[in-house]
């Protein structure tokens, strides 16, 4: 049995509360398998992520992203299928010697959707938009380094920073450039991108049309509608039935034997960022005691759950790093599947006879199941275990903001988001002072090198530590027709670049 | 009967505003805060009362309420937290797929329901009346959901007849599109639906047929067919009829699940978005109008009784007898 199914509500709480704490890697990919395809054809997409609005800095949500990042909006830089950042709107840019002032040169040509030309005074208007006090983005955090922003000419952007920030082009991907003069940005749009938004039809269908003026290669397609469900089973009904050619996030693990089995169809087994954690609150006994972290995670078969609950799919991982993060070491062996050696350990700490706690598990899938689960593990080591169920909404006040609790589960969502155990008031309060310190330098480094050597230090010693237990990666899956090819299979938490795809007849 | 009509409209705004009081009240008591969706993951304790400020959620509960009826009363039902966007026109959008939905699985549970509960009534000896009565003893305990799913893989899927689910984005401009689109839904609807009607429309016959004015009709006469018309039919409808007013109602409330099943753009979905992302004013939105929808729809049954029924002229609110 696979017990990862998506009740009504779980889609649109786990999309809100999901922590997109930093961002998660975009892609692009899968060849074309050659022949020839429709230029003129109509690409259906199945989503569960409707939009909220249409824009990203005022709630629009993980769906805005799906359906309007590197499609509708650009930015100056685009994070490609492997997490690396390339140059988009931005033609060039330099960085000072002290690290502190990016200027960027704008590609030339470039034309908004309603017809005006791209100029410096956009990029301003668009990164303030982010940056703004009742902006909503993700970002925002991310981006509070800037300090001015300076526009010398209509193709010049001169930004000062506060203090060195490595990852700031980084950022950059995923600042929408907007035209300064656009009106409705919740329901409408003026990006750059291939696609111009034709219709949104809330709670049905949102559809993209190919923009005549693009600057770049037009869109191998005329037409793109996303279709949104709320039910895995109705939106896999629609695949089934050809109403969609490509499911952007299979979440439906009994599905996919049927899809499988059908010649009809391709399931991509691509990487995700999402993982799912056994979170401790480092700051409350039993777990301020190292050795107690590093039982429980071994006392722990993450391989059994994960083949529990998606059968042969997701990956197994020893820290916070997905495989697609630059810093990433294999690190299944610390803390590894050991039950004599969990019991060793909690012996050590003065548990020999066990303990009890509460784990305040999120309501929706996979969530009770990986409870239940745990409940099992830990009870032959002598650990009691209360699973308390709570609504995301309860779990962002009780865990997120009071830190009220003694450990809880969560999905987390994005790439590059170790450098969270470097915060020591994040809600599972791991404070070592030489990781915060390792972060620290790192976002002040100098070249990446410098800062994947010290991320990597922290990745160990953070798995070292059992700060927290990362029970598996999700796998991502992306479930596509045959006639389909050129669709991104990779990291899909939130971007889909639709351009590059396909259609068969 | 005028005077009836006015203290029966009168009964219907006394009723609406308490329901309002009640909805918007028991909205308040659930856990949690609305401000939590509109900030960012990591928000500040000062972005979350701006958050909360714009969207008036910290002002007194009976100055929300005050801003709330204002806003009904120029008929505006206010902006979504969640989208800004604002809530009526996203209501009227989503009652053009379920009130087709809706009365269009009404319409066939009755045609499917009234014949064969009179049969299953007259005919209650034979193997088919028997068969009829079971059949829909067993309909009752059928889940919509699993009706619904079971039709979208035997039609949809394995047929190819009709889609497995979803409305054409362009809607009723689409005629035939979003017309094959509801078929399914309404078929799964109206099954469930007159599986319990059956037993009402049995049980009424029932009544009828046992009745002594059927016998004395008969007696001077009268075939069981002129006697079944001139006076059996009314006096069976009309206990039905308020049966129909509340299969009607819980058909509009809950076509929820069946939205969900389908993947319809309708009133329930949205109501399910609302809720899980504490959006009051979509949540609030849904309900009000839905909670028109029942009460008008109890106001017509009780009239279509009246007219039916003449005994119960002398009674302001004419129930199942």
């Amino acid at each position: 049995m696979s017990l990862r199914k998506t009740p009504l509500y779980a889609v649109t709480s786990a999309a809100v509360l999901s922590l997109a704490l930093t961002a998660c890697g975009g892609s692009n990919g899968s060849g074309a398998s050659g022949g020839t395809w429709n230029k003129n054809a109509t690409v259906n997409i199945g989503s569960l992520y409707e939009p909220q609005n249409l824009d990203n800095t005022a709630g629009g949500g993980q769906g805005v992203t799906e359906a309007l990042n590197g499609n509708v909006y650009e930015g100056l830089f685009r994070l490609t299928d492997d997490g690396d950042v390339e140059k988009l709107l931005a033609q060039d840019y330099k960085v000072s010697d002290d690290g502190l002032t990016y200027t960027f040169t704008l590609r030339d040509g470039v034309k908004f959707h309603s017809g005006g030309e791209l100029t410096s005074v956009d990029v301003k208007y668009s990164l303030e938009k982010v940056l703004a006090d009742d902006s909503q983005s993700a970002r925002k955090s991310n981006l509070e380094v800037v300090k001015e922003i300076a526009t010398p000419d209509p193709r010049t952007v001169r930004v000062t920073l506060s203090q060195k920030s490595i990852s700031f082009v980084y950022n950059l991907s995923y600042v929408w450039i907007i035209d300064s003069a656009a009106k409705d940005l919740k329901t409408g749009e003026d990006g750059t991108g291939p696609y111009t938004l034709d219709k949104w039809t809330r709670g049905s269908a949102l559809s993209l049309k190919r923009f005549a003026g693009y600057w770049g290669d037009a869109a191998a397609n005329q037409q793109v509608v996303f279709h949104y469900y709320k039910d895995a089973t109705a939106l896999n009904n629609a695949l089934l039935t050809n109403a969609v050619d490509v499911v952007t996030s299979e979440q439906s693990p009994d599905a996919l034997e049927q899809f499988k089995r059908n010649g009809d169809y391709t399931v991509n087994d691509g990487d995700s960022t999402t993982k799912l954690l056994l979170a401790f609150n480092d700051k409350a006994k039993p777990f301020t005691d190292v050795r107690v972290r590093q039982a429980v995670s071994a006392a722990i078969d993450d391989k059994k759950l994960l083949e529990s609950v998606w059968g042969g799919y997701g990956k197994l991982i020893g820290s916070m790093v997905p495989p697609t993060d630059p810093w990433y070491e294999d690190l299944t062996d610390v803390n590894a599947h050991d039950v004599a050696k969990a019991k060793k350990l909690l012996a050590e700490a003065g548990y020999a006879k066990g303990f009890s706690f509460t784990l305040d598990t999120p309501n929706y899938d996979p969530h009770p199941t990986a409870a239940t689960f745990i409940k099992s593990e830990l009870a032959k080591v002598g650990i009691t275990v209360e699973i308390n169920t709570i609504t995301p909404d309860e779990w962002y006040t009780k865990v997120y903001k009071n830190h009220d609790f003694t450990a809880t589960l969560q999905e987390h969502v994005n790439d590059r988001d170790l450098v969270w155990y470097g915060n020591p008031d994040f809600y599972w309060g791991y404070d070592d002072k030489q990781v915060t310190e390792w972060v620290k330098q790192a976002e002040a480094a100098s070249t990446t090198d410098e800062q994947t050597e010290l991320l990597k230090k922290v990745n160990r010693k953070t798995a070292e530590d059992a700060a927290s237990d990362w029970l598996y990666l999700y796998p991502q899956l992306v479930v596509a027709h045959k006639n389909l090819s050129g669709y991104p299979v990779n990291g899909l938490n939130s971007q889909f670049f639709a351009y590059d795809i396909k259609k068969k007849g | 009967m005028a005077r009836y009509l006015l203290r029966r409209l009168a009964f219907l705004v006394v009723s609406l505003a308490l329901a309002s009081v009640v909805l918007f009240v028991l909205l308040r008591m659930l856990p949690g805060d609305p401000a939590n969706a509109l900030t960012a993951v990591g928000a500040s304790d000062e972005q979350i009362a701006a958050a909360r400020h714009a969207i008036g959620s910290d002002r007194p509960l009976p100055e929300q309420f005050t801003h709330w009826l204002g806003q009904l009363a120029t008929g505006d039902l206010g902006t979504s937290f969640v989208s800004s966007l604002p809530v009526g026109p996203e209501v009227t959008a989503r009652l053009n797929v379920t009130v087709p939905l809706t009365l269009a699985a009404f319409v066939l549970a009755v045609l499917i329901a009234v014949p064969a509960g009179f049969v299953a009534a007259h005919k209650r000896r034979t193997w088919y009346g028997a068969l009829l009565s079971g059949v829909s003893q067993l309909g009752i305990a059928v889940p919509v959901f699993w009706l619904g799913m079971i039709l979208i893989a035997v039609f949809a899927l394995n047929a190819g007849w009709l889609p497995a689910g979803g409305f054409p984005q362009d809607g009723w401009a689409a005629p035939g599109d979003a017309i094959r689109s509801l078929v399914l839904p309404v078929v799964t609807i109206a099954l469930v639906m007159s599986a319990s009607l059956i037993r009402y429309v049995r049980s009424a016959t029932l009544d009828v047929l046992g009745s002594d004015y059927l016998r004395t009709a008969r007696a001077l006469g009268e075939s069981f067919g002129t006697a079944m018309w001139r006076h059996g039919l009314r006096n069976a409808s009309v206990p039905v009829i308020s049966i129909l007013g509340i299969e009607l109602a819980s058909t509009l409330l809950g076509a929820v699940v069946v939205e969900s099943v389908y993947a319809l753009p309708g009133l329930g979905s949205l109501l399910a978005t609302g809720i899980a992302q504490h959006d009051y004013p979509v949540i609030q939105g849904v309900l009000f109008v839905s909670t028109l929808a029942v009460l008008l729809i109890g106001f017509l049954a009780d009239l279509v009784q009246r007219i039916v029924d003449p005994r119960l002229r002398g009674r302001l609110s004419g129930g199942a007898r």
